[in-house]
């Protein structure tokens, strides 16, 4: 690991930015007023709780895609499986009334379900007929969210409003609020819990290791002897169950309702992919990176509302950073090829 | 009957035209050995720069150039990456796809000062060769750019398989030693290919924008840039085939929207395309067996 990999995660948002302030230049809006405004949307006062909470589907979609991606797959139908998960819980929540507690877990784990299920399909079709998980699992998702759109609209829908909503689900379902606006539920420490579970599986475990053996060279994974089809199975309706659980979480949250397009406009699944590529293949990082990530999103909305800046500014900047980060992933794999020997790290 | 049946052929030429232009790109990058997934973000780059060179210029020609010219610079954000520094295509692809989805939002709204659609009665669209005062059947309610599409096909199948260039750039794709052992230089070529594949995503994108209908919407490429890169695929990179296979979706889009009209909710259209395109992946990897397809990819 030379110097440059080393420090991706710190150059590429930098460089990220850099080029972003161009763009901005260019197009005569001001870096001075975009970006203090960017601050205060993110961490100001009455802020910092929403940004919080919008690291809960950030956070969990970046496992969502890193669970697989350790095998080298990479599930791009995030918003397919987050989708029909929350619409899943909704469902589950408005149409089996179950005392508390149970009234919440049920949903979650139908959540859970339907999002697992739907990353599930890529992995026979990648085994049997050999066709890329990442073209299946992007084809899936606009199935997915139609899908959700249609269930949230016609057969689900709050009668009399003509909004494309569910009705609010029953107080028993409601997640409990953590803080004082309601926006902090126990979505945190569940989907901060599945990440450091997946931290231990993947560093201290003997699946943690397969999985990572496949992903670092699949032959030779599978003449060592691992089930490399089943593993492919096992991580892909993990990602996509933790996909669902997140929208089933985000569902059971304030307004306690599955609202059509909620859960796919904020853009969560491609700040999770940026959050995952920007750590290279250092699990530990994820967190971080997903948390850098967030405030940048979160602080876009502000930027927007207070300087008037498009938030699709952090779009520009993620995008950036994932090809940057390409470009000094493979200063690795260059120096590895000069060195004598020619090991890689 | 016979005029409805001839109005679907002609909804169908319209709704494929985009994604043959974006597959013509891809099929030239997959003959010089770069998987292009990005198709999606140039094609949208292109709709966008169409419209915006047409609004700036008053002249939807002028947009079709400005979109050809600025889509292939803008698919430099792949070839550098990808082809000079050997970095994993698919990732910057990832990367790509969603620059060009913030950038053209982004600057619809700095520049166009329209947020989630952008349409004008200002706003020059393609002529229709029936504006042009040509009869031509089916063709009429078309502009000159969708029987382009089909003639830069015939033109590729030529290019490959009958000139020296384009012998080479297969051979640059299928066997990069022998290439270099005749001096080719590999890099040269998929550069190019590249680049090509960026203008031809620009002409697509200006005939989804300024023909197909005159507005520009942010997402608005809608997937097709997935369903080329499939058709690539689903036409192991070889010109008719993949035509083919865009010719099928255009069918299946221009069927879903008539089945629209007759009540089918709008969500069942909107999968629709997706999961055609799927469906037609796995009956063809199933037949052809796993290895052709993969070669295929």
């Amino acid at each position: 690991m030379n110097l440059t990999t080393r420090t991706a995660p710190l150059l590429a948002p930098v460089a990220a930015l850099a080029l972003t302030t161009l763009v901005m230049l260019a197009t005569g809006v001001d870096p001075f007023l975009a970006y203090p405004a960017l601050v205060r949307g993110a961490v100001g006062e009455g802020n910092l709780e929403y940004t919080v909470a919008a690291y809960v589907p950030v956070l969990g979609m970046a496992l969502a895609f890193a669970i697989p991606l350790r095998t080298g797959e990479l599930n791009l139908g995030g918003d397919g499986q987050l989708a029909l998960g929350g619409v899943a819980a909704a469902a589950a929540a408005l149409l089996v009334p179950l005392p508390p507690v149970l009234a919440v877990v049920f949903p979650l784990v139908v959540a859970a379900l339907a999002g697992g299920l739907l990353a599930w399909v890529a992995a026979p079709l990648r085994a049997r007929l050999g066709i890329p998980v990442i073209v299946t699992t992007l084809l899936l998702s606009p199935p997915g969210v139609a899908l959700a759109s249609y269930l949230a609209r016609f057969p689900l829908a709050e009668r009399g409003t003509g909004l494309a909503q569910t009705p609010v689900l029953p107080d028993a379902s409601h997640l409990p609020a953590l803080g004082e606006s309601g926006y902090l539920t126990p979505a945190l420490p569940v989907v901060a819990l599945l990440t450091a579970l997946w931290l231990y599986a993947d560093a201290g475990t003997a699946l943690g290791y397969e999985i990572r053996a496949t992903g670092a060279n699949r032959e030779f994974a599978r003449y060592g002897g691992v089930g490399v089809a089943r593993l492919g199975a096992v991580t892909l309706a993990t990602g996509g169950a933790v996909a669902g659980l997140v929208g089933g979480l985000v569902v059971l949250g304030p307004p306690y309702r599955f609202v059509d397009g909620a859960l796919v406009a904020p853009g969560y699944t491609f700040t999770a992919i940026a959050a995952v590529l920007l750590a290279t293949g250092r699990p530990v990082l994820v967190p971080f990176t997903s948390a850098l990530l967030t405030v940048l999103q979160a602080g876009g909305q502000g930027m927007e509302r207070e300087a008037g800046v498009p938030s699709q500014l952090t779009q520009i900047v993620q995008g950036l950073i994932i090809v940057i980060v390409a470009v000094l992933a493979l200063a690795r794999r260059r120096t590895a090829k000069k060195r004598p020997g020619g090991v890689t790290p | 009957m016979n005029v409805v049946d001839l109005a679907l052929v002609s909804a169908t030429l319209t709704a494929s035209a985009p994604v043959v232009f974006a597959a013509l790109g891809g099929l030239l990058c997959q003959t010089a050995g770069v998987f292009n997934m990005a198709l999606e973000g140039q094609l949208l780059w292109g709709a966008f720069s169409g419209v915006l060179f047409s609004h700036l210029t008053g002249s939807a020609w002028l947009g079709v150039v400005g979109a050809v010219v600025t889509t292939a610079v803008y698919a430099l954000a792949l070839s550098v990456p990808a082809v000079a520094f050997r970095a994993d295509p698919v990732v910057v692809a990832v990367g790509v796809n969603l620059l060009a989805l913030g950038l053209t939002a982004f600057l619809m709204r700095v520049l166009l000062g329209a947020g989630g659609v952008y349409t004008s009665p200002d706003l020059p669209g393609l002529p229709t060769f029936a504006k042009l005062g040509l009869d031509v059947p089916v063709l009429g309610p078309q502009s000159p750019l969708v029987p382009l599409a089909p003639l830069l096909v015939a033109v590729t199948a030529w290019w490959l398989a009958r000139t020296r260039s384009g012998l080479r750039l297969r051979g640059v794709g299928g066997h990069p030693e022998a290439a270099l052992s005749l001096g080719l230089g590999a890099d040269r070529y998929r550069h190019v290919a590249v680049l090509g594949a960026g203008a031809l995503c620009g002409l697509g994108g200006a005939q989804l924008a300024l023909g197909n209908v005159t507005l520009f919407s942010e997402g608005m490429s809608a997937g097709r840039g997935w369903v080329a890169v499939v058709a690539v695929m689903l036409g192991g990179a070889w010109p008719w085939p993949v035509l083919a296979a865009c010719l099928l979706f255009g069918a299946a889009e221009a069927f879903g929207f008539r089945l629209q009209g007759l009540g089918l909710p709008q969500q069942a259209a909107d999968a629709a395309p997706y999961v055609i395109t799927l469906l037609a992946l796995v009956v063809a990897a199933a037949t052809r067996g796993r290895r052709r397809l993969l070669e295929a990819s």
